[in-house]
């Protein structure tokens, strides 16, 4: 996921016949792919929008603004708006310490980041279950005091962190890695303080890894199913997120409406490529502007 | 994937020994360790390891009778041949797309590009109802699939599209990079001295494209086992069939059998690691045996 800054190629001047395959393999392997890609990307995509204007334009919009539906989008931004900045916190802290420095254990942390990504997203749920349920190690005090964190709001932002840990800080590590330590501390000599330094050197180099890596995490955070699945109750208009309120209305047979919610659910991941596509493009544009600035390197 | 430094030239210090971490002049290296490591452990490190604990507290009796069951190994055995199965499919495809992708020009090249990371940017559930309402059996695809005998949906093949679906962008995202930096001189040498295109393919190009092949693969794997979301609708979940072990978890928890949910979670826990672990090796042996560690 670490392809923020990987420009695609300026295109090739034609490579010689000897290390190009023939034209028709070239149009076939390109057919194949392409296939490939519509069968199992594009098809769905298209499905679910269509699916949700079967019924017509009145159908769509009333599926989305009835109060059910409405209060699962507010949860969901809800979770979004605490887990994502978290999450960012988290992400810039750790690849301060893991990029700018040189520390013994740097690797065991590195692989204990990315532990979410090699763990099912329902056993993210159920630690939790197990941590603050009824019978979990924490359960009868947590009763005893009448908190609910276990099929309540603080349960399904908790999962959702669990699972968006990784995203932010798989981007910048190599990001602020790459960067050196020269420009900090630069900024130090010529006395500026922490902050400061954090501030005007640190934050504007990262800005695009950064954003990158918010945009990935929002999309994970807003569209997490199985940890929430496991820790929200499914009570209607309270712990349901978006993507609980599709799964409901699907299993009671309401597909359009399923699908009119789930296209904005599939609106919020076309803004996502899109956004992500732009930062790339800006990365490369930026890129290829510093690679142009002439007597900078040595030759 | 901590192979990369292991080019460094060996450290210049003397075998006293380091330091715990190099003196810098930058700050806040003990607050942002601090909290990156108390954050990291009041969310994943204690949560998971409580998951383990308790699992211990269970006895191996009552653990093993919960994994040895019938059901429970019918689960397992999909999830993870499912999972093998979707990761070799995107090992193909992921390579011929990144080919693709990298190498030739065509129309819609960018979008195709693009799209490649529709399943990181599309909710699971979504992708799940979207693929059961494609290939189910009066769906776009389905429809010509029936007749020949082919059930997708509500069968476990389609638990196999879910995760090939799910398992495609990090095989391309991880070849892509690879294949673009690969110097063309390489492909030429060969040329030069009488391979044909085929050859130059599995002979240098192959070679050189494993290890990311690999790693790709193994992360669509992880990602594949563990997925639930996208294929608990196209799957139709038949205990024995086509039920996946992340949805035996969610049966066990609704019927309050947390020692059984803590069971099954523990052995995929258990059989993930074991065999990431094993592709990692595999995959050190592959690198040191082509002279790229």
């Amino acid at each position: 996921m670490s392809a923020a800054t990987l420009p695609l190629p300026a295109p090739v001047a034609t490579r010689s016949s000897a290390t190009a395959e023939p034209r028709l393999v070239r149009w076939l392997l390109t057919g194949l792919a392409l296939a490939f890609l519509g069968l199992f990307l594009l098809v769905p995509l298209f499905a679910v929008f269509t699916e949700a204007l079967r019924k017509g334009f009145e159908t769509y919009l009333a599926a989305l603004v009835e109060p059910d539906a409405l209060a699962a989008i507010q949860l969901t931004l809800l979770v979004a708006a605490i887990a994502v900045p978290a999450n960012l916190v988290f992400g810039v802290a750790a690849a301060w310490a893991i990029a700018k420095f040189d520390f013994r254990g740097k690797s065991l942390l590195i692989t204990l980041i990315d532990l979410p990504f090699a763990v099912s997203p329902v056993i993210a749920g159920l630690v939790y279950v197990l941590m603050f349920g009824a019978q979990g190690w924490f359960g009868p005090w947590l009763q005893a005091h009448d908190i609910k964190i276990v099929f309540a709001v603080p349960g399904i932002v908790l999962a959702t962190m669990f699972v968006t840990v990784p995203f932010i800080a798989r981007e910048l590590i190599p990001l602020m890695q790459a960067q050196g330590t020269e420009e900090e501390e630069a900024a130090r000599v010529l006395g500026a303080s922490g902050w400061q330094m954090f501030w005007r050197v640190t934050l504007p180099n990262i800005k695009w890894g950064l954003l990158y890596g918010v945009i990935l995490c929002n999309a994970r955070a807003m569209g997490e199913f199985g940890a929430v699945s496991v820790v929200s109750g499914h009570v209607r208009g309270l712990t349901n997120t978006t993507p609980l309120h599709v799964e409901i209305l699907y299993n009671e047979y309401n597909f359009a409406a399923a699908f009119a919610v789930a296209s904005l659910l599939a609106s919020l991941g076309l803004v996502t490529l899109v956004l992500k596509s732009l930062i790339e493009w800006k990365t490369r544009h930026e890129l290829a502007r510093a690679a142009a600035l002439p007597g900078e390197r040595p030759a | 994937m901590t192979s990369a430094t292991a080019t460094l030239p060996a450290p210049l210090a003397p075998a006293a020994r380091r330091p715990w971490r190099k003196p810098s002049v930058l700050p806040g290296f003990g607050l942002a360790l601090g909290f990156a490591l108390l954050y990291l452990s009041l969310i994943v490190l204690i949560p998971l390891s409580a998951t383990f604990l308790k699992s211990a507290t269970l006895g191996w009796e009552v653990f093993w009778a919960t994994v040895s069951a019938p059901r429970v190994l019918a689960a397992l055995r999909l999830s993870f041949g499912a999972s093998l199965l979707a990761g070799v499919l995107n090992a193909v495809f992921g390579l011929l797309v990144a080919w693709v992708l990298i190498r030739y020009r065509f129309p819609g090249r960018r979008v195709a590009d693009a799209m490649v990371d529709l399943p990181f940017a599309l909710p699971t559930a979504v992708a799940g109802i979207a693929l059961t309402a494609v290939y189910a059996g009066n769906g776009w695809i389905g429809q010509y699939l029936e007749p020949l005998g082919i059930q997708v949906a509500f069968a476990p093949l389609g638990v196999v599209v879910a995760l090939t679906f799910i398992g495609l962008p990090f095989v391309v995202r991880t070849v892509q990079p690879v294949l673009e930096d690969l110097e063309p001189e390489l492909e030429e040498a060969a040329a030069t001295l009488g391979a044909n295109r085929l050859q130059t393919f599995r002979r240098v190009i192959l070679p050189a494209v494993t290890p990311a092949l690999l790693t790709g693969f193994t992360l669509a794997f992880a990602r594949a086992v563990g997925e639930y979301g996208s294929v608990i609708f196209i799957a139709g979940n038949m205990p024995m069939v086509s039920e996946i072990a992340p949805l035996l978890i969610i049966i066990e928890l609704e019927q309050y059998d947390y020692a059984g949910a803590t069971s099954v979670a523990v052995m995929m826990l258990l059989i993930s690691f074991a065999l990431l672990l094993l592709i990692n090796l595999l995959q050190w042996w592959s690198a040191r045996r082509t002279g790229r560690l």
